[in-house]
């Protein structure tokens, strides 16, 4: 599993990332994970506000930071 | 379902007990004044009344306002707004980009990506443009504090003005057709369309965002609060009012584009600049140049400007920038001209 994390450094991005990790240590996930931080890559996965969690190349939510539960649900 | 019952109560006891704060905010500070060691009537005690009274009324303003705006937000999102904007025509289309602008999530570091999305879904520039401007401008924290502070009709001449400039420059920099001076990347770009998963929040994920919203402003504004209501009081209490009048009053031709020029390294501080704004139209300042002041503190920003410069080429971006200051220049000196 490959997750990727777009956003170009803000704090919010850095909060995404911190919340994927924790929620990838809780679930004993087995993943490879990136930050994506070029703007041009970043606008090639469609989306239109950072920061975006993006999961084996899909978007799975963005602009926001979402909550533990949400977060363990989208990772699955 | 009941959880959602549960939020809602809160809520609405949450609101009458900001209610009720709110309206006993005189005698709170009138109680607290009393206690100082300041002989009443002096400079010193008009400026520390200035200050404990606005301290906790500014506080109070700034966490309804936000978190109002972040529940509101919960039903508007990017892609929303791109759909409804896309294909839209020159004129209508950038009025409803400037509406939009005001209750579209938007952060200046998404700025980018909303920009591309945006132009390559369809949405004319022009129209993007008047998003862009509209979106930082007319701002709700700015909004709130001046119908508490200053007062509606300053609230509602501001909301006026904001969106009529977002418009109007939107509509001229989608005349002059600058797509080519897009950058080149830009223009070659194909996106995947952006298939991004959308789910309803519950009321309770709504009521969340808006208490995550008002955490998130009020803790990363309030040193800016306290510094512009520091300076508001000390205003109040000390600057003489012939010398303000002079400076900043209806007279001086060359404060409009003074405050201008100052407001473009103060970026999104409206938390301390509408305190600040408070205490100089007391003195005497000219409604016209303190708009002028407001607009370029929230609309003209040096650090959106270099952002968006990945995507405009240098000369887009100071045409961009051009036609924005000169719409903020014409209605400080209109303002001042014909409605003082």
């Amino acid at each position: 599993m490959k997750i990727q994390i777009l956003g170009t450094g803000c704090p919010k991005c850095n909060a995404l990332a911190q919340a994927t990790e924790t929620a990838v240590r809780e679930l004993g996930l087995d993943c490879q994970m990136e930050k994506v931080t070029d703007m041009q890559e970043i606008v090639s996965f469609g989306v239109m506000s950072t920061p975006a969690l993006v999961v084996d190349g899909k978007v799975k939510c963005s602009g926001r930071i979402p909550g533990s539960d949400e977060m363990k649900e989208l990772l699955k | 379902m009941r959880n959602d019952r549960l939020w809602i109560s809160g809520t609405v006891a949450g609101l009458v007990l900001w209610a009720l704060l709110y309206s006993q905010l005189v005698p709170l500070s009138e109680w607290m004044a009393s206690f100082l060691p300041v002989a009443q009537g002096s400079r010193l005690h008009e400026a520390v009344v200035f200050f404990l009274y606005d301290t906790p009324k500014v506080l109070l303003l700034l966490l309804l306002v936000t978190f109002l705006m972040g529940t509101v937000r919960t039903f508007f999102s990017p892609e929303r707004t791109r759909a409804l904007l896309s294909g839209g025509r020159e004129g209508v289309g950038n009025v409803a980009a400037a509406c939009l602008g005001i209750v579209t999530p938007f952060c200046t570091c998404s700025a980018v990506p909303l920009f591309i999305g945006f132009v390559s879904a369809g949405v004319p520039l022009g129209v993007t443009f008047s998003f862009l401007i509209s979106a930082p401008m007319v701002n709700e924290v700015a909004l709130g504090l001046l119908f508490g502070l200053v007062g509606w009709r300053v609230a509602l001449i501001y909301l006026g003005f904001g969106l009529s400039l977002a418009v109007l420059a939107g509509i001229v920099i989608g005349r002059l057709h600058l797509e080519g001076w897009l950058e080149d990347w830009v223009r070659n770009l194909r996106t995947t369309g952006g298939e991004v998963p959308t789910l309803k929040p519950s009321p309770a994920d709504r009521i969340r965002a808006g208490l995550d919203s008002a955490r998130d402003i009020v803790g990363k504004v309030w040193p800016w609060m306290i510094a512009g209501i520091g300076a508001g009081a000390l205003i109040h209490g000390y600057a003489p009012r012939e010398l303000l009048a002079n400076l900043m009053g209806n007279g001086s031709w060359f404060s409009v584009p003074a405050v201008v020029l100052l407001g473009i390294p103060m970026y999104s501080n409206a938390a301390g600049i509408i305190p600040v704004v408070e205490a100089l139209l007391g003195k005497g300042a000219a409604l016209g140049t303190v708009l002028a002041f407001m607009m370029s503190v929230t609309a003209l920003s040096l650090p959106e400007a270099i952002i968006l410069r990945k995507v405009l080429t240098l000369r887009l971006t100071l045409v961009f920038f051009g036609v924005v200051a000169g719409g903020i220049l014409a209605v400080g000196f209109l303002f001042n001209a014909f409605l003082n």
